[in-house]
């Protein structure tokens, strides 16, 4: 993780072929290729704002440019409904819980994994990473069963508690391999001057793993946010609906209202847009490291 | 973030071999409870476990066994009907279509996908300005949600309000519907799969290239070898595991496909786009058919595990 977090990524010493100062003309054709690529990621997000502006006779003449009439409206209307407020608050309720205890009961169980040595431990640690090796989606049938006999169906919980269990795999793989990379010394230490296990994991361990707690997190609270199968299983109450399943919901209300849609679109997908661009450094190195290790 | 510094590898002494840390000598443990491991392990580890047996490994296993059934979620299952739903899932032409459009959408990671993010990633590697925006850019739709990408690019090939349609507008062409066609609903997803996954796996391929010790590439350069040389001879055999690595999600990333494909068709026209997910939700879950889903969620089972393991073994043994 270090390794893309904290070093420079564009740093000409580390980069491949940096003997050599670029010859004018490839500095030309990079730049072509990076801007055509960027211009086509970058477009549908611009159109899909912009869009939201528009009047649908506009949008079908004008799907690109800018709007004739900007329509606040539109986004007015949404920004002031309680139903993307709700949703918005919805998926946070869900993410923050999910987040929660994803990182304490993984940490918890890595912790064991990482210092302790019992009768099948190992086969334990096994029996974990079978969850990272199948969606939830295979079960998704005995997992509704089992979260309605459990009286959870249109719950929170009901959507939380199998997101927290089918990442406790993932979970529990990074904070082992973290928590055994800390120095052993700090350890032996600890137990000399007469500290327990459980004074050492709150006093020594979870202050040292500030950047695998950021990593897990991420991973766990950007997997919950845009989540959208468990929840479209597990709730039934618009009223519960993260933001994923209330676009759904809302496209089918304004089916022939592609204006609003756009507008709606670009308001659930805001927040993560914003927290991206003011945190890149972390979810990004958080992703894909995360992914990597585990 | 400041403390990965000071903490992370380098600084090991973690014995490889499995026996981690050193226990509490006999005479510790007798001194005092906290030295004990029992506590620690009988509050820390149950959460986590409870969790995950009853909501991960049951339900996988219920699914085996309602798998032999035919039920409808409602009292006990009681109609026992031996292999019967898997025969119906073999047969099934929408189910050999999910198959082959996963197997597609690894095809065309492959073939398009990982050569466009190694391509972008030597570049953004390269002495260049803007490279950290570019990063930024390609990023971004990795962190959208599979929905929020569908939705939006349910608009792009819109033929009437969406973007393809005010370009064959703009050539005065009729005005192309391809996720309504079931000759070109699947390639439309390809592109919107490509488009959502590439920049996850640049930024892998940034990883890798920066791991490349580049003397390596400075003998290379003394040698007089070209750019495209260095690359192919030197760098690419060098980026082996993290080829293998970006194969691997993938697959794993295919076999799980459906939040993308609601927005867009659904699965549909006539089934043309289905995954073994958007199956596995249309024909099972929409139906409340149990039994018959559940065999299609053992199918993916085995399938999923059976990959992950023998591409492990076979291609990412030494990694």
């Amino acid at each position: 993780m270090t390794d893309i977090a904290t070093s420079q990524p564009i740093d000409a010493a580390t980069a491949p072929g940096s003997g050599r100062r670029l010859r004018t003309a490839t500095q030309i054709y990079m730049y072509v290729a990076l801007i055509l690529v960027a211009v086509i990621v970058v477009v549908p997000l611009i159109s899909t704002a912009l869009g939201g502006f528009k009047t649908l006779s506009d949008l079908r003449g004008n799907p690109f440019g800018m709007p004739t009439e900007w329509q606040w409206s539109n986004y007015g209307d949404i920004i002031v409904s309680q139903r993307y407020w709700l949703q918005m608050g919805n998926s946070l309720v869900i993410a923050v819980l999910t987040v929660f205890l994803t990182l304490a009961f993984g940490a918890m169980a890595a912790f064991c994994f990482a210092h302790i040595r019992f009768f099948g431990s190992d086969y334990l640690l096994n029996y974990f990473l079978i969850g990272l090796m199948f969606p939830a989606a295979t079960a998704i049938l005995p997992l509704y069963i089992r979260i309605r006999d459990l009286g959870l169906v249109d719950t929170y919980w009901g959507v939380v508690l199998p997101q927290v269990a089918f990442g406790t795999g993932m979970s529990i793989m990074l904070f082992r391999n973290y928590f055994r990379n800390l120095p052993s010394e700090l350890f032996d230490a600890a137990f000399v001057d007469g500290c327990g296990y459980m004074r050492f994991f709150w006093h020594v361990t979870l202050p040292l793993s500030r950047p695998i707690i950021a990593t897990v997190g991420i991973i766990s609270f950007v997997g919950s946010w845009n989540g959208y199968i468990l929840p479209l299983i597990m709730l039934n109450s618009e009223s519960r609906y993260p933001w994923p399943l209330g676009i759904m919901i809302y496209r089918g209300e304004f089916n022939t209202e592609w204006q609003l849609v756009l507008a709606f679109i670009t308001l659930t997908i805001l927040p993560t847009i914003i927290v991206f661009f003011l945190a890149q450094k972390h979810i990004i190195a958080g992703l894909t490291a995360g992914a990597v290790k585990s | 973030m400041s403390m990965s510094d000071t903490t992370m590898p380098g600084r090991t002494y973690a014995p490889a071999n499995g026996q981690t840390r050193p226990r509490a000598t006999p005479q510790r443990r007798k001194r005092s409870l906290k030295h004990s491991k029992w506590p620690v392990l009988l509050l820390f580890l149950p959460p986590a476990l409870l969790l995950f047996t009853v909501l991960v490994i049951l339900p996988m296993g219920e699914a085996a066994w309602y798998s032999f059934y035919n039920w409808n979620a409602y009292g006990l299952p009681q109609q026992w009907v031996g292999w019967r739903n898997y025969q119906l899932i073999f047969r099934n032409g929408a189910f050999s279509q999910a198959l082959i459009n996963n197997g597609l959408i690894v095809a065309a990671s492959i073939l398009l996908q990982i050569p466009l993010a190694l391509w972008l990633a030597t570049m953004i590697s390269s002495r260049i300005h803007g490279a950290l925006f570019f990063r930024l850019i390609f990023f971004l739709p990795y962190v959208l949600a599979d929905v929020a990408a569908g939705m939006i690019w349910r608009f792009v090939y819109d033929g009437d309000f969406g973007l393809v349609g005010g370009i064959a507008h703009l050539f005065g062409a009729e005005p192309p519907y391809w996720l309504a066609d079931r000759d070109t609903a699947m390639y439309a997803i390809l592109g919107v799969v490509i488009w959502k996954y590439f920049g996850f796996h640049m930024m892998l391929f940034i990883a890798g290239l920066q791991a490349i010790d580049k003397s390596v590439l400075e003998a290379a350069d003394i040698d007089g070898a070209t750019g495209f040389q260095k690359f192919r001879l030197v760098t690419l055999p060098l980026l082996g595991s993290t080829v293998r690595l970006s194969i691997f999600f993938a697959v794993v990333g295919s076999l799980q496909l459906f939040d993308m494909i609601m927005p867009l068709t659904g699965g549909g026209p006539s089934n043309s786009t289905q995954t073994m997910v958007t199956f596995l939700y249309n024909f099972g879950v929409t139906r409340m058919q149990v039994g018959f889903g559940s065999a299609v969620g053992v199918v993916l089972f085995v399938i999923c595990v059976t990959l992950a393991f023998s591409y492990k073994r076979i291609f990412m043994r030494h990694d």
